[in-house]
């Protein structure tokens, strides 16, 4: 046994899954330590924030501040107000009017600009523009021209007369520290469609899904090696009974089957557990099947003879001339099933036949919501991306251990 | 260990003449047969036998003639199609798991493959005190289990203080099927039926294995059913042969009449199979 496991350890295909699905485990252990709360609380309002560092901003304008004079400071200010179709547009404008833009590189803000303000004129019209179109360049050159004249702002607040009082004046050269303001958050993955912390969400995503597929993977491995030692030791009419009723489960598609279920069960009673439940109840066939066959080249070994010749029960023999041999074979089965059994749940609730929303995230509601509010069509890469990495992640694991343990149990496959 | 040419010059000596022992075991028109319809196979088609008390009868009969089916008839792992088996002159009664149970006491084997016949995950003690408890020696003392499982083993010379704790499977094949006559030594049945014990460990061994054979039949004397395909070695050991083919017996005697004055054709060939060395020794110095 001891020698056995060790080998396990040794083969590097087992180790490397081993680490990856120990590491997806731990964080989902360490993480809501360091993180604590309800993973489901929408903290923000608007859908789909960024993933970024939040600073907030009426902290920020109470908070002391210092003076930089910084060179490219206003530059980067600009930069950053001028999208890359802000940037194309002008250069269109440019064009059409005959100017020399050849050799203008659009990302370099400072040449783009100089050749704007040397060139652009509010009453000059090229032709075939609409009014709507020349609306938008007058907008965008009077924030280009309010952005590099540089003018101090000023916050006021409501004084008890209802007059407005100065609170703070900004210039263009303040700046905080970002330790000194009281609130501000990193949300490294945004925040979803609802408005939840998405990193928060997906470890404790991870959480469920792990236990829906262990969940499933123990109900369906039980079933199929009970059912698969039975009809394989005793044969006869058990057998044909068994292998009847696997038989009917096997030609049914039990996707088919686990949505048709899902679907009577109803939304309000599909909790995490019965999902599991019904993925574990429709998918012990290939389990009873496998572990048949190996009962069956087994039962009729000498020392299964001689465990019968020696007296002893069905259930020892069973338990202790025909377990132990497939063991290694179980274990590998029941691998695959969780790994399976994760997959099914995200197929499922991608479809919207998962769990019921309100009380636990799992991978395949994520991906559920940013599909239902189109994050895929937005750009919104954060909102399911990670979710999509992680499923990958766990089943990549959880089949390499099956490979590796294949390969250890198996000597012929070693390469 | 007894050197075996030693054995092989008197092979006559440890013959005996067991016409008139009462019967141990024996069959009426004991028949199996598999599949139905086209596919019927008649692996063992009504053979009668009769085995007296403290024989040693050997079958022999090339792969396939149905050796191994009546073998595991005569245990009752498989269920005959027709006929019947008598016990100890009574009508063999196993149709549930405790009638079984005394049925087995009764009746030991030892199989073919050493290798394959020991469950790997059980220690060597584990296989030595399930024979102790087998026979009701549960409540015995520990220091008396020692006793009996060393006396057990140093019968098949092996050193049990040695085996403690080991598994069957750091064993070579020949300690195995030594193990296994252990095994037998303890359980100490009426009947034991050695489906060709011999023929999957090496020459040297066999020898061995063969005299404590000789050896458990003269102590105890239980009735030895030797299963081989090996007619030089059936001659060599037995008090009488069955010849079986096609899962019917067409000869059967004491061993010198089978063997000397065969009436088969079948009988015949395949004594003249018999590779020349074991002719050398066999038929004529007799």
């Amino acid at each position: 046994m001891k020698n056995t496991i060790r080998q396990v350890f040794h083969s590097p295909k087992f180790l490397v899954g081993f680490i990856i699905f120990v590491a997806i485990l731990l964080l989902t252990i360490i993480y809501p330590i360091f993180n604590p709360g309800n993973p489901l609380q929408q903290i923000g309002l608007g859908t789909f924030a960024p993933p970024g560092t939040y600073v907030s901003l009426y902290d920020a304008v109470t908070t002391g501040t210092s003076t930089f004079r910084l060179d490219d400071a206003e530059a980067n200010r600009l930069a950053q107000v001028l999208t890359d179709d802000d940037r194309i547009s002008m250069v269109n404008w440019l064009t059409a009017m005959d100017v020399d833009v050849s050799g203008l590189d659009i990302s370099d803000t400072e040449a783009l600009l100089e050749v704007w303000f040397a060139n652009y004129d509010s009453t000059a019209r090229p032709e075939g523009m609409t009014n709507a179109q020349r609306n938008y360049y007058v907008r965008l050159n009077n924030n280009l021209l309010s952005m590099s004249t540089a003018e101090s702002l000023t916050v006021t607040q409501p004084d008890d007369e209802g007059e407005p009082e100065e609170v703070a004046e900004i210039s263009d050269t303040d700046y905080v520290n970002v330790n000194d303001v009281a609130n501000v958050i990193t949300l490294p993955l945004g925040t979803d469609n609802f408005g939840r912390d998405v990193l928060k969400e997906l470890v404790s995503a991870i959480g469920t899904s792990l236990l829906i597929g262990l969940v499933a993977g123990c109900i369906a491995t039980f079933i199929g090696l009970l059912l698969g030692l039975l009809s394989g030791y005793v044969g006869g009419v058990l057998d044909d009974i068994v292998m009847f009723i696997t038989n009917i489960f096997t030609v049914i598609p039990s996707f088919v089957l686990l949505i048709l279920i899902n679907y009577s069960i109803g939304q309000e009673n599909r909790g995490a557990m019965v999902v599991a439940l019904v993925i574990g109840l429709t998918s012990w066939t290939w389990t009873t099947r496998s572990v048949r066959s190996q009962v069956i080249s087994l039962r009729n070994r000498d020392h299964v003879n001689l465990s019968k010749l020696s007296g002893h029960s069905l259930v020892r023999i069973v338990l202790t001339d025909i377990l132990p041999y497939i063991a290694s074979y179980v274990v590998m089965a029941f691998i695959l099933q969780i790994s399976s059994a994760i997959l099914s749940e995200a197929q499922l609730s991608l479809l919207g036949l998962g769990p019921k929303t309100t009380e636990v995230p799992t991978l395949g509601l994520m991906m559920n919501w940013a599909m239902l509010y189109s994050a895929h069509l937005g750009g919104k890469w954060w909102a399911y991306f990670p979710v999509i990495g992680v499923i990958a992640l766990i089943s990549f694991s959880l089949n390499l251990m099956n490979t590796g343990l294949d390969q250890v149990f198996n000597p012929t496959l070693r390469d | 260990m007894k050197n075996d040419a030693s054995t092989t010059v008197n092979m006559q000596e440890h013959r005996l003449d067991v016409k008139n022992r009462p019967m141990c075991l024996s069959g009426k028109g004991v028949t199996k047969y598999f599949g139905f319809g086209k596919k019927l196979t008649k692996a063992v088609d009504h053979v009668d036998f009769e085995f007296h008390e403290g024989e040693l009868v050997s079958i022999v009969g090339e792969s396939g003639s149905g050796k191994t089916t009546l073998s595991k008839m005569l245990l009752g792992l498989i269920n005959t199609t027709d006929g019947e088996i008598y016990f100890q002159g009574q009508k063999r009664d196993i149709s549930t798991r405790h009638k079984k149970k005394e049925y087995w006491k009764g009746i030991q084997a030892i199989f073919q493959d050493p290798f394959s016949s020991f469950n790997t995950f059980n220690r060597i003690d584990t296989v030595l005190l399930d024979c102790i408890n087998m026979r009701g020696g549960k409540h015995l003392s520990k220091d008396k289990k020692f006793e009996m499982m060393t006396e057990a083993c140093s019968f098949v010379n092996l050193k049990f203080a040695e085996l403690t704790n080991k598994y069957p499977f750091e064993l070579s094949g020949g300690q195995m099927q030594r193990l296994m006559i252990a095994r037998i030594f303890l359980l100490k049945p009426k009947i034991l039926l050695a489906d060709e014990p011999t023929s999957m460990i090496d020459a040297c061994s066999r020898a061995t294995i063969l005299d404590m054979l000789l050896n458990l039949r003269n102590e105890t004397g239980m009735t030895i059913i030797f299963i081989t395909h090996d007619i030089g070695l059936a001659y060599y050991i037995s008090d009488s042969i069955y010849i079986m083919e096609h899962g019917k017996f067409v000869e059967s005697g004491s061993a010198d009449e089978v063997i000397l004055h065969p009436k088969a054709a079948y009988t015949r060939r395949l004594i003249s199979d018999v590779p020349k060395i074991h002719e050398a020794w066999d038929l004529s110095t007799v």
